[in-house]
């Protein structure tokens, strides 16, 4: 009989333990420590992991983030259970009328790349009107000629190109065919942008490690890729000329640069095809979004102010500066000054947190 | 008193799986539904459309129906040659035998492999393979993707069919030997007769694994939603459009591939349910 019930003493016990384990201290920010949880694109998710990190360790808030995509953190955020949600690409004025009220907070910058698998050479350049036309299908060799009049040092094969691209939905599409739609008339009234794009050639593989898998393994082939993922692996990647017609490397200082035009003051424009001095043409932001009114499903006051310092050690220029360790681009000034009025419009119960 | 607990407890726990299973039929019903009555159920199960454009969207599952069912049809093909020597091996000729049970042990480590390390070996060292041997043109596609596939199924198929041959009564096989049968005439004559049905069975199961096989699918089919036109094709499955697209989804399109999920559900549930019947009339023989 009483061996019976050892078990369920057990489970009592720890049920027991785990309800007063949450010793409520105040921490730094003085009040009590809460947690977070967010969800969305995977794209920044090595950047978020590390200053999440060292957010917990400052704050004694726990932060918790779901590499889900894009689409599903602002699902989750719709159905109000995370606290924030990551995405590639800013809500649509369609989708912001389906919504209560939120605010849009760029965290960092990064791009897309073109990465290649070239064995006879070494360096190459492209524009947005032929990346446009190898990916419509028109462009179907290496040494088609407007090929070689952007690059007329190198020795171009007579190969047929294999395009590869993200079978998955991926911000990384969006940012990629959100720019071949302003520098390709064909581009925007055949394919258009989106997270997902019914490519009519090439080879589709899953996320930013297939499509890098395709390229290494099939020589004359060409591919789009996350900058953060093509830099962390050190994945050769093209030269795109620019708005200005500078051929642009990409890099965080060519990333960064892209973001110099104006910017409206809720954050929310694409920065592709930059007129910006410098720029590299398909850079993106990436943002974290919250809702304006934090007192939904339940949140405490506590919740909602742990998640304002949360966004607001984001935009703290100790994490802008290791944004560029783990592969991005520091956001500018701007964007940083807006994202900070912005915060100060948040509410609980109606009432502005910050003062 | 603990006679009652126990049976309190077990009395919740038959009720806890039928509850999540019609949850999960409840829930995929009514997110499908949405998909269902844009395009009516037919119309979205024999339309070959898949337009993901805004302001054009159109979706129907035909492309991955006849991918999922070209895979496994293919696997299973190939996986017979596989498995049914295995089975005839550790069944039959070395029944008993110590080098049937390392046999058979390594078989069942098949099935232990994760899905993943089978579809990396498919990418890294099939696919350039097939590309050499040019079975297919990007060596991703239909092909790749059942032949790994029938790999995966082998334990499954083999470990099965070897307990029906082993359920072979001995004197059926000792009355044909004695008539003066060879060991193949007894295989053909007695034991594939015999034990026949369930053999079968065991490919059916096979086959409910193959088809919702996801993550090797995925990164060997080559993702494209055409419909297949050959075999060397690239393509898609049901199981592989839903990991695919599944993340960035909303709207029609979620619903849309929560009613792929559903017809994929009752597609591997009805060959589950032929497979449990025709072993049950196997058992009973």
């Amino acid at each position: 009989m009483k061996k019976f019930f050892l078990p369920f003493a057990a489970v009592a016990m720890a049920l027991t333990i785990t309800a007063c384990g949450g010793q409520k201290t105040a921490n730094a920010n003085g009040r009590e420590s809460v947690e977070m949880s967010g969800a969305g694109a995977t794209f920044p998710l090595p950047f978020y992991t590390m200053s999440f990190d060292s957010y917990s360790e400052k704050s004694g808030d726990v932060v918790s983030y779901g590499g889900i995509g894009s689409g599903g953190g602002v699902r989750n955020l719709k159905d109000g259970i995370v606290d924030f949600a990551g995405s590639d690409a800013f809500l649509s004025d369609e989708e912001m009328k389906e919504m209560q009220p939120v605010v849009h907070i760029p965290t960092c910058m990064g791009a897309v790349v073109m990465a290649y698998n070239l064995p006879e050479v070494k360096s190459l350049n492209l524009s947005g009107d032929v990346i446009a036309d190898i990916y419509l299908g028109k462009i179907t060799k290496w040494n088609d000629a407007r090929i070689v009049a952007l690059n007329p040092d190198a020795q171009l094969p007579e190969k047929d190109i294999i395009p590869a691209f993200r079978s998955d939905g991926s911000g990384t599409t969006f940012v990629f065919t959100d720019y071949l739609t302003k520098v390709s008339e064909e581009w925007k009234n055949t394919l258009g942008s989106g997270k997902t794009v019914d490519f009519k050639v090439g080879l589709a593989a899953k996320g930013n490690p297939g499509v890098a898998g395709i390229i290494a393994q099939t020589p004359y082939s060409i591919g789009y890729m996350g900058s953060e993922y093509a830099f962390a692996q050190k994945i050769p990647s093209a030269n795109v000329k620019n708005a200005n017609g500078e051929m642009v490397t990409p890099s965080t200082e060519s990333i960064s640069a892209a973001a110099a035009g104006d910017m409206p003051q809720d954050t929310r424009c694409s920065i592709t095809n930059s007129n910006a001095a410098g720029a590299y043409p398909i850079s993106c932001f990436t943002w974290l979004i919250i809702y304006k009114e934090q007192n939904y499903a339940d949140r405490s006051l506590d919740q909602a102010k742990a998640t304002l310092d949360l966004m607001n050690y984001m935009l703290s220029d100790s994490i802008q500066q290791t944004t560029s360790t783990v592969h991005y681009a520091p956001l500018p000034k701007k964007a940083i000054d807006l994202s900070l009025e912005n915060l100060k419009t948040v509410t609980y119960n109606g009432e502005n947190i910050l003062k | 008193m603990q006679d009652k607990l126990f049976k309190a407890l077990l009395i919740l726990s038959a009720i806890v799986i039928p509850v999540i299973g019609g949850g999960i039929i409840y829930s995929l019903t009514m997110d499908a539904s949405g998909a269902f009555e844009h395009f009516g159920f037919w119309n979205f199960v024999f339309s070959d459309d898949w337009v993901t454009t805004a302001g054009r969207e159109s979706y129907g599952a035909l492309p991955f129906i006849t991918g999922t069912m070209l895979t496994t049809l293919l696997a299973l093909l190939i996986c017979i040659p596989f498995s049914l020597p295995v089975a005839l091996f550790t069944g039959e000729y070395f029944r008993g035998k110590k080098i049937a049970t390392v046999l058979a042990t390594v078989t069942d480590l098949l099935a232990g492999i994760p899905s993943i390390i089978y579809g990396l070996w498919g990418f890294y060292a099939l696919r350039p393979i097939f590309m050499y041997l040019n079975l297919s043109p990007q060596g991703s596609g239909i092909l790749t993707a059942a032949f790994v596939l029938a790999i995966m199924i082998v334990p499954y198929a083999a470990s099965l069919s070897s307990e029906f041959i082993k359920m072979v009564p001995s004197d059926l096989k000792e009355g044909a030997y004695g008539l003066g049968a060879t060991r193949a005439e007894v295989i053909r004559r007695i034991v594939f007769p015999t034990a026949g049905s369930g053999i079968f069975s065991a490919y059916i199961l096979a086959i409910g694994r193959a088809l919702g096989e996801t993550m090797t699918v995925t990164m060997l089919i080559g993702n494209t939603n055409q419909m297949p036109e050959t075999l060397r094709t690239t393509g898609n499955t049901m199981a592989s459009i839903i990991a695919n697209q599944f993340g960035e989804a909303d709207g029609l399109k979620l619903s849309s591939l929560i009613a792929i999920g559903l017809l994929l559900f009752l597609i591997t549930a009805i060959i589950n349910m032929i497979g449990k019947i025709l072993i049950r009339r196997a058992q009973h023989v």
